[in-house]
């Protein structure tokens, strides 16, 4: 089935069977394979990336639901000469070990920056009415569907809130 | 993954129609739940209508002081909605204590109703189900039930439905709206919408082949306090044990039965001035385990009376 994403900023015509998952396809049918398949079920979080500037689960979703749609993978978030802020930040607080759910984990984190900025609650948010204070248990609570088997936790928690600037 | 057919719906209408009139030909909306068994060919649809870009997702408030929730709005986006958050607290607390943030931007309102059971015998396809495979029999019975029902189940399925965000539109007396293949639409209570097992637990919604839920009608919210408690063996990101939705003087229980459970007993309880000890205990007279989920009676006592008391105390109120 013919469908048309865009991919990074570069529209990509794909002609797939049906049951293709969209991560499937950035790997295996655009060679972007930063996006990682971990359990293949929506549990880890390794192949999170961003449609239309939301993050979602690219394992759970067909390629062909996506025709017309803007992926961002760990590709296209930032380059080797001028690292995003959360990739530079992961490398300063070396918040990895083995690094296999990292582009998950980055592109996680981009959307979840976006959510909070949007003031989208979360079950650690105390006040549903007021504005989003990006304590470290709403990063952990927002954070919680990325799993880290190297337990990197404290050092992701670390690197999010360098850059998210709100108080420790 | 069995093959099937794909189209993307542009016309409700349409939609219903396809859907009705191809061979085994499902909705699909998020996705997350039944692309998750297509996987595991415990779903094996033929063709797929993709209902997702329907214009079905506005949220906006009714005449009546409610507010209506079109079925493609994802649970991120009512969580995200002001007057949810303002005046529905037990229905933004259910659905961010569900699944992860990746799932609740994919998840819709409609397809969060209709997800599946995770008992795990419904899952292993080596193993028999009467939900998967009609009159193999309930592996559940007697097997690594922890996770079962205390209310309401039969001898033939013990399985409970897993929606958090089902329990609080129970508690708030919520309807959705549908479209069926015949053009006519109607109104069906959140209460209603689900069957207890009984002897064919493969049938676990009252909706007609290729009805389509097309909003969720949240009535002006109660007097009173609202709360959602949900106990889970991790802090995040786990199915519930047993959960508590609180609505002023309404209360329904998740986790705990193949439906939503309405905590008729209690709230009769409640009514009549009991306490908030005693109102659960009404409730748990009906209540029967399953051996391995025993845990859960004691479980809901707590977690109903912990709710009813938060609840008065004002929180969300």
């Amino acid at each position: 089935m013919k469908t048309t994403i865009t991919v990074n900023g570069e529209a990509r015509a794909l002609d797939l069977d049906t049951r293709v998952t969209l991560l499937d396809a950035l790997r295996e049918h655009l060679g972007l394979k930063g996006s990682k398949k971990g359990c293949d079920h929506g549990q880890c979080g390794a192949c999170t990336v961003l449609v239309n500037g939301v993050r979602i689960n690219a394992c759970l979703s067909l390629a062909v639901m996506h025709d017309g749609d803007e992926v961002t993978t760990i590709e296209g978030i930032g380059t080797e000469a001028a690292l995003h802020p959360l990739q530079q930040a992961f490398l300063t607080q070396d918040a990895f070990q083995c690094g296999y759910c990292t582009p998950g984990q980055i592109c996680s984190a981009v959307g979840m920056l976006q959510e909070a900025a949007q003031n989208w609650p979360s079950q650690a948010t105390e006040d549903l009415t007021a504005a989003i204070a990006l304590t470290d248990a709403e990063i952990r609570e927002r954070m919680s569907g990325n799993i880290c088997r190297c337990s990197a936790y404290p050092q992701i928690l670390a690197a999010i809130r360098d850059v998210a600037g709100e108080p420790a | 993954m069995k093959a099937f057919t794909y189209e993307r719906a542009t016309d409700v209408t349409a939609a219903v129609k396809a859907v009705a009139e191809t061979p085994n030909a499902r909705f699909l909306a998020g996705g997350t739940n039944l692309l998750d068994l297509m996987k595991l060919e415990i779903e094996t649809p033929a063709h797929l209508v993709d209902v997702g870009r329907l214009p079905l997702s506005a949220i906006e408030a009714t005449a009546d002081g409610g507010l209506r929730i079109g079925a493609m709005a994802t649970n991120s986006q009512v969580a995200a909605d002001a007057t949810a958050r303002a005046r529905y607290p037990v229905l933004v607390e259910a659905i961010v204590s569900g699944g992860s943030a990746q799932l609740r931007n994919k998840a819709t309102v409609g397809g969060n109703l209709l997800q599946r059971t995770r008992c795990a015998y419904f899952y292993d396809t080596a193993k028999p189900c009467n939900k998967r495979q009609p009159g193999s029999g309930c592996s559940a019975i007697g097997g690594l039930n922890r996770n079962a029902a205390i209310f309401g189940a039969s001898d033939a399925c013990i399985a409970t439905h897993p929606s958090d965000m089902a329990v609080a539109l129970t508690a708030l007396g919520a309807q959705v709206e549908t479209l069926k293949a015949d053009g006519s639409s109607r109104m069906l209570a959140v209460a209603d919408l689900h069957r207890l097992p009984g002897v064919t637990p493969q049938v676990e919604t009252e909706l007609s082949p290729g009805e389509l839920i097309t909003a969720v009608v949240v009535p002006a919210p109660p007097q009173g306090g609202q709360i959602y408690r949900k106990a889970r063996d991790r802090a995040s990101y786990a199915g519930g044990l047993a959960s508590v939705a609180v609505a002023g003087g309404q209360v329904a229980l998740g986790a705990v039965a193949h439906k939503p459970w309405t905590a008729a007993q209690a709230q009769a309880a409640l009514a009549g001035g009991a306490s908030h000890a005693e109102a659960a205990k009404a409730e748990l007279a009906g209540a029967q385990d399953q051996g391995r989920n025993a845990f859960k009676i004691a479980l809901v006592g707590r977690l109903m009376a912990a709710a009813l008391d938060e609840a008065k105390q004002g929180r969300g109120a």
